[in-house]
């Protein structure tokens, strides 16, 4: 690709791709969640995580915050793509890096194990909120919040104290400080 | 107590309050009580097809040929289904559509009933959005944002889904105030800035180009109009994409005529070479840019396109302004009168270099062919048809393939909305229906389908609709017996081997023409070509014209896959030393 100043500076196989997060607002309607997966998958694009659920019972809004890879261009795309859907209000996006954001996703843990194990799985967790949900004298439920790959690395790491289900949400995220989304 | 109407009645009154007068359909179970209500509003005419997709392409040809959104009204399951394709295609060429579908009754949606599926689920995909109507009080309002969402922005298909159990129900009636902006959409973005970059860019350029597209024919009339200033203000060249045609007049000096793939060698190779591209509604489609690295890769690019999302979605632009291009247009005009009254002479010396260059391009003839005396060569009938209609108003519509390329390259284009063809999706039959559509949107003036015998098959069946509302359209057939497109790239491609691409008991034309109660004429020789065709205007009926063209013809000039704009294939010598190898090979 010879001496090319503008078009090509920029192009799409040579970026690398980032993780980023969307948080997408739209109206609470029929259908609507179908036309935003819809678009990713339609069009190619990919998506690692997705959590939905009505923030606004007055307006009727819905928050959608899906986690994506993709390089500038395509998430790009996905923002202006995002936008022309009728339902949406606005989009948002931050990369996963990003300081001034706060990501978090909650996992529900079910050991099954003896007593000594069943603490010891509660000891581990203790850096990510836990919070005992359900107790029997062989099994316990837990629920933690932390990143997407500290969950990643709780559930394999807690194999050995008798984890046997796993159920985790998609990330949410909220800008930190006084600042709100635009 | 206010008036309660029910759904049906409330759907025509709001085609009213929208000024709809025609409406492209076929009946069936879950639309019943619609067809019922339609004797009682006489201002809506409504045109029986003979297929749903029919239905569709004519409401498409409707809508460009006047720039107003069309209508279809179809029944459930495969009516719906059968509207698919005529969706996409809108949707690819940015065609404003409202699709009114009829749905089982609300209580057995999702029972697997009769005709029941989707429609919005498979819709959502190829429309620019679409409703499901549960509810009787919402219907009105449904109504008019459908129509809302298909003319604002970037036009484009809507569907209204309505189960037959809320064509029944009853409601109050009331218009439907526009909204400033849709969910805080709004289109026009640039700002002044914007225009001064751009007219400082244009100031400098000394190898500009203006590469416009269906986005101008589009925003209207008047925009075609403001683009002629500029192009004259400015007295740089200019070339359209398939769609853009007519947007300025084809026999001017500095029209360079179509680019792309089967473009013209100096419209390809000005877009090369050029440094400053000036992109007024088009949307670097593959067929355009060819090999997307080696794009015109020593310009600054500007790009005017009222959908934010064809921005940097192919090629990265320099300048990108966001807005109507009537608007924009109107902006650059007003700024340019202030501050550089005197650019075009001025600028002549600047860019006379360039022209000369163009001039040797130009030279070349590159949409030239060889004549003969024997058998009609499909560009000379496409020649002399546009010769015999010039003093018409003509309206043409085309299907997809060869003779599409051929009617672009040599049917020359005055004015916009004369010009109907489906380039994104590529639908062969769209063109018959189209020229349905057309015609009946202009009733008195000539409208013809440039066709191949292929496509023609794909929707013949619309001839019937032509024939009961007695539509003089003209289909003028290319009949080379061969998909010619596919056996071009057979030919090019796969060593000739011309699989499956010959149609073998191809019906008789003339036959079939007498056969739906219109007029065939079929042409053998170019001795004959001329009056043939006389003939056929002459007739105030509904024609097939089968002509019969040269079987091994191909259609140049032509930039093969995954080669860039100047690395064209002129004609049958040129194509020996370009073999097309490797990756291009993939490509479509």
């Amino acid at each position: 690709m010879a001496n090319s100043k503008s078009a090509y500076s920029f192009a799409g196989k040579k970026q690398k791709p980032d993780t980023h997060i969307i948080v997408v607002w739209v109206d609470n309607e029929a259908g609507v969640l179908a036309r935003v997966v819809g678009l990713f998958s339609g069009r190619g694009y990919n998506i690692e995580s997705l959590a939905v659920a009505e923030v606004d019972q007055k307006q009727n809004i819905s928050r959608i915050t899906i986690v994506t890879t993709g390089t500038p261009q395509v998430v790009d795309q996905i923002k202006l793509q995002l936008k022309k859907l009728v339902p949406v209000h606005k989009v948002a996006d931050f990369k996963r890096e990003d300081k001034n954001v706060i990501f978090k996703e909650m996992a529900l843990f079910k050991f099954v194990a003896n007593n000594g194990k069943l603490n010891k799985a509660f000891e581990a967790c203790k850096n990510f909120n836990p919070v005992i949900l359900d107790k029997t004298n062989k099994s316990n439920v837990i629920q933690i919040t932390a990143l997407r790959r500290e969950i990643d690395t709780m559930s394999k790491n807690l194999k050995k104290f008798g984890l046997v289900s796993v159920s985790r949400t998609g990330a949410v995220a909220m800008t930190r400080g006084s600042e709100i989304f635009k | 107590m206010p008036k309660l109407y029910s759904g049906a009645e409330i759907v025509f009154k709001c085609l009213e309050d929208q000024n709809v007068s025609h409406i492209f359909g076929y009946p069936g179970g879950a639309v019943l009580p619609i067809y019922d209500e339609l004797k009682n509003f006489n201002s809506i005419k409504h045109i029986l097809v003979r297929h749903e997709q029919g239905a569709g392409h004519a409401a498409e040809g409707y809508a460009r040929s006047t720039g107003k959104p069309g209508v279809l009204l179809v029944t459930s399951g495969p009516g719906a289904t059968n509207a698919v394709t005529a969706l996409t295609d809108a949707y690819m060429d940015s065609v404003p559509l409202v699709c009114i579908t009829g749905q089982v009754p609300t209580h057995l949606i999702g029972t697997d009933a009769f005709q029941e599926c989707d429609t919005t689920g498979i819709t959502r995909p190829c429309t620019k959005h679409n409703w499901l109507v549960k509810d009787i009080n919402d219907l009105a309002e449904v109504m008019h944002k459908a129509f809302e969402v298909a003319t604002t922005g970037r036009p484009g298909p809507v569907l209204v889904d309505i189960p037959k159990d809320i064509q029944f129900q009853k409601s109050k009636y009331k218009n439907y105030k526009k909204n400033k902006k849709l969910n805080g959409k709004s289109h026009d973005n640039y700002t002044q800035k914007n225009i001064d970059e751009l007219i400082n860019l244009i100031s400098k350029a000394k190898k500009p180009i203006f590469y416009t597209g269906g986005g101008v024919i589009n925003s209207g009339t008047k925009a075609s109009e403001l683009l002629r200033e500029l192009v004259y203000t400015t007295g740089f060249p200019i070339t359209s994409t398939l769609q853009g045609l007519g947007c300025f007049p084809a026999d001017d000096n500095q029209f360079l005529g179509m680019l792309g793939m089967h473009g013209t060698y100096e419209a390809n190779n000005a877009m090369y070479s050029c440094d400053l591209m000036i992109n007024v509604g088009a949307r670097f489609d593959d067929r355009i840019t060819g090999k997307i690295d080696e794009f015109s890769p020593k310009s600054k690019k500007v790009h005017i396109d009222i959908d934010p999302s064809s921005i940097n979605k192919n090629v990265k632009v320099d300048l990108a302004i966001v807005g109507d291009i009537k608007s924009v247009l109107t902006s650059t005009l007003k700024t340019f009168k202030k501050s550089k009254n005197n650019f075009s002479k001025s600028n002549k010396h600047q860019i006379s270099n360039w022209w000369e260059q163009i001039q040797k391009w130009r030279s070349k003839r590159s949409l030239d062919y060889i004549g003969s005396e024997e058998t009609i060569k499909p560009q000379y009938a496409i020649e002399r048809l546009y010769e015999l209609t010039k003093d018409k108003d003509t309206y043409i519509t085309t299907e997809v393939g060869q003779h599409q390329m051929w009617a672009a390259q040599h049917y020359k284009f005055n004015k916009p909305n004369r010009w109907m063809t489906s380039g994104g999706l590529g639908t062969m039959g769209y063109g018959l229906p189209a020229a349905v559509g057309v015609q009946i949107a202009h009733p008195k003036k000539l409208v013809i389908d440039i066709a191949g015998e292929a496509s023609v098959l794909m929707t013949m069946q619309e001839m019937s609709t032509a024939v009961q509302y007695n539509l003089p359209i003209k289909i003028f057939i290319l009949n080379n017996e061969y998909m010619g497109m596919v056996r071009q790239w057979q030919e090019l491609l796969h060593d000739k081997n011309y699989s499956e691409s010959y149609t073998a008991a191809l019906p008789d034309f003339v036959k079939m023409a007498e056969a739906y109660g219109c007029v065939g004429i079929r042409a053998k020789t170019p001795e004959e070509l001329d009056d043939k065709i006389i003939e056929m205007l002459n007739t105030d009926r509904p024609v097939i014209f089968d002509c019969l063209v040269d079987k091994q013809e191909n259609c140049f000039p032509m930039i093969p896959s995954g080669k860039p704009h100047n690395q064209m294939l002129l004609g049958p010598k040129d194509q020996k030393e370009k073999k097309i190898t490797g990756k291009g090979r993939t490509l479509v």
